[in-house]
């Protein structure tokens, strides 16, 4: 990165995160939600609303809206463009891939089902910013667990998270 | 109505020697991350001076015991300097009796008592409490919460544009004539403005409302006597004015404090004890329950009279110097968005502002990996966030001991910001 001699900073400051920050995926309202989950870090007041459709434990469609710092947005971008058409389960299984890979696990940080978020590993590094990358992942955890408990009460009203 | 601050031909203010000052600090002689430390985060917490430092050390190597129970000699040392301890930091904010100052945790412990105490014993359904839109959350919650168990009422004087009170509000509100309590910051935390809490205080008084001040900042940044704010109540905090954390006063104007009932029970509050009633024990000891914070109190007094060498009148001139540098730069930086009054001179020395490429955490990460702590995020201030609509901003707060120089490297360091946000 030009201009940055700082090497742990271009290692945190990847392009594919900066320019998930400037141009972030499937931000923006969902129509046809059949859940939403917001998530709050009270330490910095970074947050995430996260909706999805789930039909038949398939996210057909997820978009969010937030407001906070590179690394909080750019995980939630690179998040919802991974998950489209996924079962739940591989939410699941990618929110704690990606935990793992936060918590410095070098297993986790080579797996290439991680894709662009493999780019957020240096976050790692930087103890404090780990909760702002995870952020979006525990409002899809949220996400999951009140679409599994509303299943067969699909006309329920999309409840609130915290 | 205007409010105007008139200053009788003041004494000269003696400017700081602050590389003599800084060597008072020792922790600020570090590198982090391989630069030279610019502490900017004073209005978090403050640094100790190795005058405080000593006479922590002093106090446990030398003087510690239980006070006011044992009748043996260290007891009686720790006693003596607790209550000189009492009478020091009293005498820091104009208090006219020790008797009247309560040392608690912090300024949150003391404005919790005032709302628990004070307000649970007066306060009815439609009563009014007035706060403002810049409070602290610790100056926020409490009053919350006694307005839950009372039906009292919160009402709240707005910002204006550039963070001030909206005064001209007050009359209206005070008008009414259910206003119990004002309880306002003197120091804004989040914006450095200075509110006029004299003139508040005054029509409040006119108004038969009493005046709780939120000094956390005010004690620290500024002056303080608080006869001549008009105030009933004054919490403080120690930490942020060069003392350590844990321990901070509530001063209550004695004729207040006489008819408030206990906060907490235990050991040291009490005069006669039996199975189903007790009797207090004498102010301020009835509102001091169990053994408080010795060591604490004793470092707040050493950090007062560390400040007083330096005089209040001077650390504020150069605060203020510092946030006209401050602002003067920051205003010249590209896309830079600046927070609160415009004018130095009504303001401490915080300056909050934001940047069009870049949140403030990923302004923060990058000027901490220059070695400059600043603070990002609502600073415990969401109603000031709500007011501007932002999530968050990043504050450099200073304090006797920061450099122009060190002012120059933030700046800089928004250049390292832009170098990586910059740009498509
Ligand atoms: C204006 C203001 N009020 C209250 C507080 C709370 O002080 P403390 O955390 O020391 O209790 C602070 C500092 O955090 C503050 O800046």
């Amino acid at each position: 990165m030009p201009g940055v001699p700082d090497v742990q900073l271009s290692s945190l400051y990847q392009q594919l995160i900066l320019e998930h920050y400037k141009k972030p995926r499937n931000r923006g309202a969902l129509e046809d939600k059949t859940v939403e989950v917001h998530m709050r870090n009270p330490a910095c007041g970074d947050e995430i609303k996260l909706q999805m459709k789930v039909e038949d434990d398939i996210i057909r469609d997820l978009r969010f809206l937030g407001d906070g710092c590179s690394i909080s947005q750019a995980s939630v971008s690179m998040m919802t463009s991974m998950l489209k058409d996924r079962p739940l389960d591989d939410a699941i299984a990618l929110a704690r891939r990606f935990t793992e890979m936060m918590h410095g696990d070098p297993e986790a940080a080579k797996d290439r089902s991680l894709k662009d978020l493999r780019a957020l590993q240096g976050v790692s590094k930087f103890p404090i910013r780990v909760k702002c990358a995870l952020l979006g992942f525990d409002a899809l955890q949220q996400a999951v667990l009140q679409s599994r408990t509303a299943t067969g009460d699909q006309e329920s009203a999309p409840s609130e998270g915290s | 109505m205007s409010v105007t601050h008139t200053h009788a031909a003041a004494p000269p203010v003696p400017t700081l020697d602050v590389e003599r000052i800084r060597e008072d600090f020792p922790i600020l002689a570090q590198e982090v991350n391989g630069h030279p430390l610019a502490y900017l985060d004073n209005a978090a917490t403050s640094q100790k001076p190795t005058a405080v430092i000593d006479t922590l050390r002093h106090y446990y190597e030398r003087d510690n015991a239980n006070v006011h129970r044992g009748l043996h000699e260290l007891s009686r040392r720790a006693t003596d300097a607790y209550e000189a301890a009492r009478a020091t930091v009293a005498g820091w904010i104009g208090a006219p009796a020790p008797s009247e100052l309560i040392f608690t945790r912090g300024t949150t412990e003391a404005i919790n008592l005032v709302a628990s105490s004070w307000g649970e014993a007066n306060l009815a359904p439609g009563d009014e409490i007035l706060l403002s839109e810049l409070e602290h959350h610790s100056n926020l919650i409490p009053w919350q919460l006694v307005a839950k168990k009372t039906g009292a009422v919160l009402r709240y004087l707005s910002l204006d544009d550039d963070g001030r009170l909206i005064l001209d509000d007050l009359p209206g509100i005070l008008g009414g004539g259910r206003v119990r309590i004002v309880a306002i910051a003197h120091v804004s935390n989040s914006l450095g403005t200075i509110n006029p809490v004299a003139e508040i205080a005054r029509q409040a008084r006119e108004a038969g409302a009493l005046v709780a001040v939120d000094g956390a900042q005010g004690a620290a940044h500024h002056p303080v006597d608080v006869e001549k704010l008009g105030a009933d109540f004054f919490a403080f905090s120690a930490h942020k004015m060069c003392g350590p954390t844990g321990i901070g006063a509530l001063w209550v104007r004695g004729e207040i404090l006489e008819r408030m009932p206990p906060y907490q029970g235990g050991g040291e509050m009490i005069d006669l004890v039996g199975k189903h009633e007790s009797t207090w024990a004498a102010l301020p000891h009835k509102f001091e329950a169990g053994t408080p914070n010795i060591a604490g109190a004793i470092g707040m007094a050493a950090a007062v009279e560390y400040l007083r060498t330096i005089g209040p009148e001077a650390i504020l001139r150069h605060e203020q110097d510092l946030v006209g540098y401050a602002l003067d730069a920051l205003g010249d930086s590209p896309g830079v968005r600046l927070f609160g009054p415009p004018e130095p001179s009504e303001r401490a020395g915080v300056v909050s502002f934001r940047m069009a490429e870049a949140h403030p955490h990923d302004i923060s990460t990058v000027l901490d990996r220059e070695g400059i702590a600043i603070r990002a995020g609502h600073h415990c201030a969401q109603l000031v966030m709500q007011r501007f609509e932002v999530g968050a901003t990043a504050r450099a707060s200073f304090y006797l001991y920061n450099t122009k120089e060190e002012v120059d490297r933030l700046v800089r360091g928004l250049d390292t910001v832009r170098s990586i946000f910059g740009g498509d």
